[in-house]
């Protein structure tokens, strides 16, 4: 109809109508005005960029002490499984750790590509044995992940903890760079950093460390396995090192702490590689003080006192545990 | 007629060839894998592809006077070729595959009679010949040159290093807002695409590759080309065209042009991908015609049949003549010492190219490097990646290691498994022979030695504990290793901290150190070629075997 219309008029050679002329100008106008209104919008909502803000949130997964219980407790003498199956019993059990329907994260040491011998990632057996007793206890959930330092796809197979873990059933989840989130680690040193995502949808966090020699600190002990739940420019934290580990070990209290030293590497770590430098300790440390873990296994493997670990003095300053390992009852298991 | 189905027969083949490669190039990564545990292989690596190549092998063959692991199995390609003529090319070939689709498109510069016109042959379609003997006589002295061109080569390269990790990104453009937004049934398909992808075709970490764009966009010109002219490149350019039109000088398949029913209506010409005058009154030109069949399948009066041991006029071999031929084998041989004339190799080396692990002397690997970005795809830290002018024009795209980018794994030897030419000789993690006992007297496979900026190190120029790259050092005892020093800060207080030295009798070049340093844009600490093991002329201590 409108076409027809045009064409007869262009044909008279008259111009439009006065109906069609304000249709038009309606037409011109509605975008007009809704070009300014959008214009005028847009302008008021300029501000200048800001990083999103930051999850606020320490993370604490401590249960219940238990003055009947060992905060620490050594088992010599065995195999991984028994070992660690020994030593959750001198803990009090599993069920005291996890409950029915929890999301169980487990923090294992998959930072090298190594291979068990080479005693620079967590055994995994160890590991293996561990989401074994969190499906006994009723987990909902057993996660095993880490933010490794070489080629996570390397590390997690060559650990053998991929596999081992998987095995029995776990959910290994590999980092990938969209799975982190900035968290506010509230730390003196450690403010806004990217956080690996299934630590902080954790319900029980088990951290499963490894022993080893470290130049800068002496010993990477477990409250240096936190260095796995970050992204970003980690390598930054090696200038205040101690601050760095009190800093994360105070946003991240752990469950359960279960250090392997089945293999402990003595000499050239954190990397290792020789087997020379690994010793057979056959030995699993754990406990829910990791102030007072970290303080022993440094002292039995390397003669380090507290002294020589600043980072454990200022942990114990902040609350995070007992430096004095010796005023602890230690429960010590030998096994055959 | 039953050949009018063959048609059909060869665009099954077609894909079916296209879709083994495809699957082939993105498994040339690796992947997490469930269960499995201990030391890391590609099962499939695309290099199978490769091993088919006639090209790859006859100059692997001129460079090397012998033949590389499995480049035996060419011969599945050139001999049938011998007796049926080009069929790879119309049948197999995916580079091919993918100019046959591109040129199959609608296009206005190729319509009707400029279609026909575009379709007969053309005198520039035996410049592949000169390109394919100059290629040849260049690998007889000693460059791979020809590897810019080489089909496989040029596929591999332009979608491993370009379109693959374009295509990544793509996806994760688009999944990422999906899977965080607050629609569950959008965030659901989100999550469920990214899981499917992730198995099949994602690769597990966004790659960046040097050059990628110009890689990209050279490819995507000479596919667009065929909107132009069909098979532009492989008429025009292809030297693994030209070898197999070469060689199918005695196929005993070929055109039969029934003279007595054919009205030269030229329908033959809409479809042809050779450009091999299938039209009657013209001699059918053997070493053009890719075997497509179209032409049977057009001809309205069934003038045109394959038939074997028919006894027609045929122009059989490629019509070059003397001059091109020469011209050809003057540009091969001229090549080589111009090239190597300039400084580069003789003299005054690139002092940041670190060759991948396993690779030969310089000499011996541009004599094999075919430049197909293979090592580039499967490097599981992209720390390979083409060069420009690092390795002078000769190496052009050949492989360097970037250590800020990427340091070479330890134990990892997956690009000396993938190399198709042995320009990268497959070694084992053993061979390889980093972490253990590492020292002058061993001899690990050394890429360089890492050396210190003490004007830019933490340690050493401000007063500020590090060693970063230490804890980093894979070897065992590591190859650096730290001194306590008394320092002052810029309080007047003494620090005492330890400051890091390389050992060049332990370190292996491997660059774990400069990937580590905390000073992201020019490292403290960096790796450089000498000492590499793989040149007995760049060593730096007299007591190293």
């Amino acid at each position: 109809m409108a076409e027809q219309r045009e064409n007869l008029a262009g044909a008279g050679g008259a111009g439009l109508t006065r109906r069609e002329a304000m249709l038009q100008l309606l037409r011109v106008g509605g975008v007009a005005a809704g070009a300014a209104g959008a214009g005028y919008w847009l302008s008021r909502h300029s501000t200048r960029p800001e990083p999103a803000r930051a999850l606020e949130a320490r993370r604490d997964h401590r249960v219940a002490t238990d003055a009947a219980l060992p905060k620490l407790t050594v088992v010599q003498g065995g195999e991984p499984r028994e070992l660690t199956r020994q030593a959750l019993e001198n803990l009090g059990g599993i069920r005291r750790f996890v409950s029915r329907q929890d999301v169980v994260v487990i923090k294992p040491n998959i930072a090298w590509d190594r291979t068990p011998e080479q005693a620079a990632n967590t055994n995994p057996e160890l590991v293996a044995e561990m989401v074994r007793q969190c499906w006994a206890a009723g987990a909902k959930r057993v996660v095993v992940t880490d933010v490794s330092c070489n080629e996570p796809r390397r590390c997690f197979q060559r650990s053998g903890i991929q596999a081992a873990a998987r095995a029995e059933g776990a959910e290994v989840i590999l980092p990938e760079p969209e799975m982190f989130r900035e968290v506010d680690l509230g730390g003196v040193v450690l403010k806004n950093w990217p956080v690996f995502t299934p630590f902080l949808e954790a319900d029980k966090l088990l951290n499963l460390p490894i022993a080893k020699h470290h130049a800068l600190v002496g010993a990477t002990l477990s409250m240096k396995n936190w260095y796995g739940i970050l992204g970003g420019q980690r390598n930054r934290l090696h200038q205040q090192i101690h601050q760095s580990l009190v800093d994360l070990a105070s946003f991240m209290l752990p469950t359960l702490t279960v250090m392997d030293c089945y293999r402990v590497l003595l000499r050239n770590g954190p990397t290792g590689g020789n087997l020379e430098d690994v010793a057979l300790k056959k030995t699993v440390v754990a406990g829910t003080d990791p102030v007072a873990l970290d303080a022993w296994v440094a002292k039995a493997y390397w003669n380090l006192d507290q002294e020589q670990l600043p980072y454990l003095q200022m942990a114990a300053r902040r609350g995070l545990g007992t430096v004095d390992f010796e005023t602890l009852p230690v429960k010590v298991s030998q096994l055959a | 007629m039953v050949q009018s189905r063959l048609p059909l027969l060869r665009r099954i083949s077609q894909i079916f060839f296209l879709l083994v490669f495809l699957a082939l190039l993105v498994f040339t990564s690796l992947r997490p894998a469930a269960g499995a545990s201990g030391d890391i292989h590609l099962r499939a690596p695309v290099r199978l592809f490769f091993e088919w190549d006639p090209l790859v092998a006859v100059a692997n063959a001129l460079a090397t006077h012998a033949l590389y692991r499995g480049l035996l199995w060419s011969l599945i390609i050139l001999l049938p070729t011998l007796f049926l003529g080009r069929f790879f090319c119309g049948w197999v070939c995916p580079m091919g595959t993918l100019q046959h689709y591109v040129g199959g498109m609608y296009s206005e510069s190729k319509r009707g009679k400029q279609r026909i016109e575009s379709n007969r042959y053309k005198r520039w379609q035996t410049i592949k010949y000169v390109v394919l003997i100059a290629g040849l006589v260049a690998a007889f002295f000693g460059s791979m040159a020809i590897g810019w061109l080489d089909p496989f080569s040029l596929l591999v390269r332009s979608l491993g290093l370009a379109l693959l990790p374009a295509f990544n990104f793509a996806v994760h453009a688009v999944l990422l807002p999906m899977e965080q937004s607050n629609v569950g049934l959008i965030r659901t398909t989100g999550e469920t695409l990214h899981t499917v992808l992730q198995a099949t075709v994602l690769d597990f970490r966004q790659t960046h590759f040097a050059q990628g764009i110009v890689l990209g966009v050279l490819f995507v010109v000479i596919l667009a080309a065929s909107l132009r002219v069909t098979r532009l490149w492989c008429r025009s350019l292809c030297p693994l065209g030209a070898l197999l039109g070469a060689v199918s000088r005695w196929s005993v398949l070929g055109l039969h042009k029934d003279a007595e029913t054919c009205t030269r209506c030229n329908r033959c010409l809409l479809n042809c991908q050779g450009g091999d005058d299938p039209i009657g009154g013209v001699p059918w030109r053997k070493s053009e015609c890719l075997m497509c069949m179209n032409c049977v399948d057009s001809c309205p009066e069934h003038s045109l049949t394959f038939r074997f041991f028919r006894n027609e006029k045929e122009v059989a071999t490629p019509d070059i003549g003397r001059r091109r031929a020469v011209t050809g084998m003057a540009a091969g041989v001229v090549a080589v010492p111009l090239m190597r004339a300039n400084t580069g190799m003789g003299k005054s080396r690139n002092d940041r190219l670190l060759r991948p692990p396993g690779s030969l002397d310089e000499e011996e690997f541009l004599s094999r490097c075919i430049r197909c970005g293979e090592c580039m795809k499967v490097c599981p830290n992209n720390s390979l990646h083409p060069t420009l002018e690092q390795a002078g024009l000769q190496g052009l795209w050949t492989p360097t290691l970037v250590p800020r980018i990427g340091y070479c794994e330890p134990s990892c030897v997956l690009c000396s498994e993938v190399c198709p030419t042995g320009a990268i000789w497959q070694i084992t993690p053993k061979e390889k022979g980093w972490v253990v006992g590492v020292g002058a007297q061993s001899q690990p496979v050394r890429l360089g030695t890492a050396f210190y900026d003490r004007g830019r190190c933490l340690p050493w120029a401000e007063a500020t504990e590090c060693i970063v790259c230490e804890e980093w050092c894979p070897v065992s005892p590591k190859a650096i290793y730290v001194e306590e020093a008394q320092v002052v800060d810029a309080t007047g207080a003494t620090r005492t901290l330890k400051q890091p030295r390389v050992d060049p009798s332990r370190c292996v070049g491997c660059g774990a150190c400069e990937f580590a340093c905390p000073l992201q844009d020019r490292p403290a600490v960096y790796v450089t070629s000498i000492g590499e093991s793989r040149s007995p002329s760049a060593q730096i201590l007299l007591n190293r075997k």
